[in-house]
C-alpha cells in the first residue's frame, strides 16, 4: 500500500503538472481538492483517466469521485480493492 | 459617436528567447526550447500562479505578455474593465496537434482533458480573464498575418462606445515551439511617449 501511496503521489504530481510540489509536500489524508492540493474540475477528469488507465477501473458513477478523490489515503484504497491491472 | 483619439500606452514583445517591455529589454536566456523559456521567465518575474504551469504554449504565451502589462493596471484594488483582442496565424493547432496524436491509437484510447481543453485559441483569453478579474469583452481572431489596421480599428471602436475603458491588444503566434507575441495596451488617456506610434509601427520596430 505504501508503495502505491507513492505512485499515486509521483502519478499526480507528473499529469497534473504540480511544478512546485515534491512528493514529500503531500501528506496520505491531505485533501486533493479544495484548501489541500488545490486540484479543479478538470484534474478531476485527469484523475479518473488515470484510474481507467493505469488500474483497469472504469468509474461509471463520477459522483463516487467525490469519496474516492479526497486524499492519496482514500485513492490508494479504492484501487486496491478494484484494480483489473 | 464622439471619436476620441486612443493612445497606445505600453507594448511587450517576446519573441526568440526575450522580452522587450516598452523598447526595453528585460529578460532573455540563452537559446532554449519555448518550455524551458517561459519556465525561466515565470520564476524571473515571480509570478506566484501555479496554474500557469498546466496552460498550453500558447496560453503561457499570453500569459506572460499580459501579466507584465496588465499586473501594474489590476493590481489595484478597483474592478477593471480592460477588453481583450488578440490574434493569431496557427489558432491551436500546436495543441489540436497534441491532442489528436493522443487519441489516434484506439487500443490505447485514453484523450486527456488536460490537454483537450486547450484545444481553442480563445482559451488563453479565459486564462488572462480569470488571472487578473476581468468580466470584460474579448475576442480571438485568426489571421494569416497580424493585421495591424483590424486590431487598431476594432480596439478603437471598443473604447470610443464605452465598451472599455483599456484594451489589451495583440499578435500571439505559436506552433511547433516557433513563437512570437505583441501585445500592447490602448487607451483614451493621452501618453506623449508614444504620440506617433501605431499598433503597426511598433509591432515592426
Amino acid at each position: 500500500m505504501e508503495a502505491l501511496k507513492e505512485e499515486l503521489k509521483n502519478k499526480i504530481i507528473t499529469t497534473l503538472n504540480l511544478e512546485d510540489i515534491a512528493v514529500e509536500d503531500i501528506a496520505d489524508n491531505d485533501p486533493l481538492f479544495g484548501d489541500g492540493l488545490g486540484l479543479d474540475s478538470i484534474d478531476a477528469l485527469e484523475l479518473i483517466v488515470i484510474l481507467d488507465k493505469d488500474y483497469g477501473i472504469k468509474l461509471v458513477d463520477p459522483k463516487e469521485g467525490k469519496s474516492i478523490f479526497q486524499s492519496i489515503e482514500t485513492m490508494a484504497a479504492y484501487i486496491s480493492a478494484n484494480r483489473t491491472k | 459617436m464622439t471619436q476620441n483619439k486612443t493612445n497606445i500606452q505600453s507594448y511587450i514583445k517576446i519573441e526568440n528567447n526575450e522580452i522587450v517591455l516598452n523598447g526595453t529589454s528585460v529578460f532573455k536566456t540563452e537559446p532554449t526550447d519555448f518550455a524551458d523559456f517561459s519556465k525561466q521567465t515565470y520564476r524571473n518575474f515571480e509570478m506566484q500562479y501555479p496554474k500557469f504551469f498546466k496552460m498550453d504554449a500558447l496560453s503561457k504565451l499570453a500569459f506572460l505578455g499580459s501579466e507584465l502589462l496588465l499586473s501594474p493596471i489590476t493590481s489595484k484594488e478597483e474592478e477593471n474593465n480592460i477588453a481583450l483582442v488578440l490574434a493569431n496565424k496557427s489558432s491551436s493547432l500546436d495543441t489540436d496537434v497534441k491532442y489528436q496524436e493522443s487519441i489516434s491509437d484506439k487500443e490505447n484510447y485514453f484523450p486527456s482533458p488536460a490537454v483537450f481543453v486547450y484545444t481553442l485559441p480563445n482559451i488563453c483569453l479565459g486564462e488572462i480573464s480569470i488571472r487578473h478579474q476581468l468580466k470584460s469583452e474579448n475576442s480571438f481572431f485568426i489571421f494569416d498575418a497580424f493585421n495591424t489596421e483590424f486590431m487598431s480599428n476594432y480596439s478603437n471602436i471598443l473604447l470610443n462606445t464605452n465598451k472599455a475603458d483599456v484594451v489589451l491588444c495583440g499578435w500571439v503566434e505559436y506552433f511547433n515551439d516557433n513563437y512570437k507575441a505583441f501585445l500592447c495596451t490602448i487607451s483614451t488617456e493621452e501618453n506623449a511617449k508614444y504620440t506617433n506610434e501605431t499598433i503597426n509601427t511598433l509591432y515592426n520596430k
